[in-house]
């Protein structure tokens, strides 16, 4: 049997937030850091993406088309890469015109929308395929869902979506017995292809390769290239993130050497570098069954690293509990700003797991404590929530036909003042307009509160009465 | 083992340390003879042999009066005279014939625990806090046996930085240079140590308090009014202004919560008087010193306890208030913010952060559960048996001659 490797690389970077206070909420509407996303997104640049760019379109060209990778890049990488570091975007289009290298499809936001909201993942997925075939001019046929989080019902979900193939973890869990080094079906699907990741070669790689208490370290290419031949199965499926390569393992690990040297050595040895769609003419195996989520986060394996606590889960409702009434609306910027909040990053800083282990979570997080996370995120909820109500009542009066209003020109803007809609309030037309406002009144409680958590009051000169 | 506050008697943190510290030391095998310089009659200890120091000279064949005594760590000498003044109009007289200021109480002390040291049998002497360090160094020279000086305060904690009192600055650096070794209830105390009194790293360690566990009462309190605690000295150094400015800012937003000092200091009178300038005096509680379950009722009915200190050794407090369910704002000028997790961290100065962080645990129901959930199991891992054995190791480390 012929040994293959396929390897896919993740690429990926959020949108921070910036520390928003509650002091804020109806006074600024700027919820991201741009300066600190600036700021990374050049430092990985620079350490990750530029000089691995580069050297893998040296692997490719030096091995005549034998060397292969693919690549899986979010929507909110690409739009930082066009920002802040456009040579990035031009290696990869470089790279994309080898015919080497596969993009495969995910949501453009790097988002939780599947297990949220079904409707607003297949617009990320759509966002994410048009990109993808702007930029590089690939149609992916294969899919991942966010931190690799599967099951059953996303399997039968994307084949009905138009996709071949689907990226899992290989979970000890999920294969049992079986290798992932095989290419399996899932149990609801007709003719999807499982491509699993085999955790442990990818892990070496990702994880292990600089820890000088791993038994196995120093990992030479040699020792590394036999392990590949020595698996058994006809693919041994590297998937990792693409900072592994000068980020997570800094360039005097040795890393880079490392990847320049491994596919030489591999294709020496007759092992053949595969693109994730050439998996799909292979046989199938088996068919596995995975009912609960999976992912490739922690030793879990779960959905445990987003949501895994109450104020993960309560923020996350919060969050999606606004999709309905920001999709009617019709403006843009809120569109996009709620998009830009769906990343799975923000949930991920509020894990409270990591408090007691300290382990990788920890590392990443712009945070001092995932409650300052959480607090964040209510935080620009509640003033997105504002946002919304004056977006709708502008909306409201502009489709009224009694425009005769001496409407104050300061409506859609900050300042809403009470006299200006007790005036309106005096016309009969009017009255059939509803605002819906999420208002804590002091003597009356909740008004129109339909989500979890209480919403603070606002900035008392925007106060909306009816 | 040197002391001055060892419950009943006590005021503040400085005796439950020492009683918890003590109860981890009797656990672990050790025989503790707790000095102290004043306390009631039937004064005894469960764990420890207790030695008032006044009553055993009235034993000896010395004839020296018993008095009541007005040391506390927390005086200094302004609020000492005032207390001193307060109590020779009282019937009982608790003033002190022997020194009309408490750094003569201090050398009181000394000089019966030099007494004591000749006819007592032990090992090692521990000291805790300056004013025992007087004694401490006398119990050293007379028996020969090794001292270590435990810090649970230091000067500068307790004012803050500004205007110190030269005389305590002195026998605090006295105590620390005679000692053998030094213990810190935290690393931020210990640089303190390091960096205003000239000692070295190496002769300190840091022994982090505990919380203890004895059982308290649910009260099943559900007070309609969201109330938030401040409970601890009304003093300088535990920043209550910090406290009531950001209270201003809370009710600004939600008037509907309450706002409580449960303690009592010399500030409470500024406290008092700040509160009613900033216009919201119907919103802020005193309710004065509490004891016993009185404790533990104040912080089974807050929502949230604010511990905003401005320079905190240790603070046993925060750890109380996790115990019951009630989760907590600490400032991170404090030796506790080194060793939890499941609180909410802000600077002693930052009213803002203070105020949102009060704000955000009140209006978001998930943040405050989960606080309280991950603090009481985060809290139950605190047990005085680890600072013990933490001392019982520099005691053999410091009797072999290390």
């Amino acid at each position: 049997m012929k040994k293959n490797i396929c390897m896919y690389f993740q690429v990926h970077q959020p949108f921070r937030m910036r520390k928003y206070s509650v002091f804020e909420i109806g006074q600024n509407s700027d919820y991201f850091d741009n300066k600190k996303n600036e700021e990374v997104m050049k430092k990985v640049a620079a350490k990750c993406y530029i000089p691995t760019n580069k050297l893998l379109l040296d692997l490719i060209k030096k091995n005549n088309g034998h060397f292969k990778v693919a690549f899986s890049i979010t929507g909110t990488a690409i739009e930082q890469f066009e920002q802040y570091a456009p040579k990035v975007l031009d290696l990869f289009k470089q790279l994309a015109a080898t015919g080497s290298v596969e993009f495969l499809s995910e949501t453009y936001y790097h988002s939780l929308s599947y297990i949220y909201s079904k409707n607003e993942f297949k617009h990320q997925v759509q966002m994410h395929k048009e990109k993808i075939k702007e930029l590089f001019g690939q149609e992916p046929v294969i899919f991942r869902n966010t931190e690799l989080i599967y099951n059953n019902e996303l399997a039968h979900d994307v084949e009905e979506m138009g996709y071949k193939g689907i990226v899992a973890e290989g979970a000890d869990h999920v294969l049992g017995w079986r290798s992932p080094n095989f290419v399996y079906k899932a149990k609801t699907t007709k003719n999807l292809k499982l491509l699993l990741k085999n955790y442990k070669l990818s892990d070496d790689i990702a994880f292990r390769f600089s820890q000088k208490s791993w038994e196995d370290h120093p990992l030479t290419v040699e020792k590394f290239a036999n392990w590949v031949t020595n698996s058994p199965g006809e693919t041994v499926n590297l998937f990792m993130d693409y900072e592994t390569f000068g980020e997570h393992q800094w360039a005097d690990t040795g890393i880079f050497q490392f990847l320049e040297h491994m596919p030489g050595k591999l294709l020496n040895m007759g092992v053949g570098f595969i693109k994730p769609s050439e998996l799909l003419n292979f046989e199938v195996r088996d068919e596995v069954d995975v009912h609960n989520f999976v992912s490739w986060a922690d030793v879990e394996r779960d959905l445990s690293a987003w949501l895994g606590n109450k104020i993960q889960n309560s923020a996350i409702s919060e969050l999606y509990a606004f999709e309905e009434k920001i999709k009617a609306l019709g403006d843009k910027k809120i569109l996009e700003d709620w998009r830009k909040m769906t990343t799975s990053d923000h949930f991920y800083y509020m894990c409270t797991k990591w408090f007691n282990d300290g382990d990788v979570h920890k590392y990443f997080n712009p945070y001092d404590s995932p409650y300052e996370g959480f607090i964040n995120m209510m935080n620009v909820l509640n003033d997105l929530s504002l946002r919304i109500n004056r977006v709708q009542l502008k909306n409201n009066l502009e489709n009224n036909s009694e425009s005769k209003l001496n409407v104050n020109s300061e409506i859609g803007s900050q300042n809403i003042t009470n006299s200006s809609i007790n005036s309106l309030n005096s016309l009969n037309s009017i009255e059939d307009v509803s605002i819906n406002s999420n208002v804590f009144d002091a003597n009356k409680g909740f008004e129109n509160v339909n989500v979890n958590d209480g919403l603070i009051l606002e900035n008392p000169s925007i106060r909306l009465q009816r | 083992m040197l002391g001055w506050e060892f419950p009943p008697v006590f005021s503040g943190g400085l005796g439950t340390a020492c009683f918890g510290l003590t109860k981890g030391l009797a656990n672990q095998g050790v025989q503790v003879t707790f000095v102290m310089p004043t306390g009631p009659e039937n004064m005894k200890g469960e764990y420890v042999n207790l030695i008032v120091a006044d009553k055993l000279i009235q034993k000896s064949n010395f004839k020296i009066r018993a008095v009541k005594s007005l040391l506390s760590p927390y005086l200094n000498e302004e609020t000492y005279e005032e207390q001193l003044r307060i109590s020779e109009k009282r019937e009982d007289g608790v003033a002190s014939l022997y020194g009309k200021n408490l750094f003569e109480e201090v050398y009181r002390f000394s000089q019966r625990v030099k007494l004591i040291a000749q006819n007592e049998d032990f090992d090692i002497i521990h000291a805790h806090d300056w004013l025992t360090y007087l004694a401490g160094i006398e119990a050293k020279k007379i028996s020969g046996k090794p001292l270590v000086v435990h810090i649970h305060a230091t000067e500068f904690d307790r004012t803050g930085g500004n205007s110190l009192n030269q005389y305590v600055y002195d026998l605090e650096r006295k105590g620390f240079h005679a000692a053998d070794r030094i213990f810190a209830v935290s690393n931020y105390t210990k640089s303190m140590v390091t960096r205003h009194y000239g000692v070295s790293p190496d002769k300190v360690t840091v022994v982090h308090n505990a919380v203890a566990f004895k059982e308290t009462k649910n009260f099943n309190i559900n007070p309609e009014d969201k109330i938030v605690l401040f409970l601890g000295r009304i003093t300088l150094q535990k920043g209550p202004e910090y406290f009531l400015y950001a209270a201003k800012k809370v009710l600004e937003y939600d008037p509907t919560i309450k706002f409580m000092f449960a303690g009592s200091g010399d500030m409470e009178a500024k406290m008092i008087e700040l509160a009613a300038s900033l216009g919201i005096a119907n919103k802020v509680l005193f309710a004065g010193f509490l004891k016993g379950e009185d404790v533990s009722r104040a912080y089974q009915m807050a929502e949230i306890y604010v511990m905003p200190s401005v320079s905190e050794p240790f603070g046993i407090t925060p750890l109380e208030a996790m115990k019951v369910g009630t989760p907590v704002i600490i400032s991170k000028q404090s030796g506790v913010s080194e060793v939890i997790n499941h609180v909410l961290k802000v600077d002693f100065w930052d009213v803002d952060d203070i105020a949102a962080k009060i704000l955000a645990l009140i209006h978001y129901r998930s943040l405050h559960s989960e606080l309280v959930e991950h603090g009481s199991f985060e809290v139950s891992k605190f047990s005085w048996n680890i600072p013990a054995k933490k001392c019982i190791d520099v005691y053999h480390q410091v009797l072999s001659g290390n």
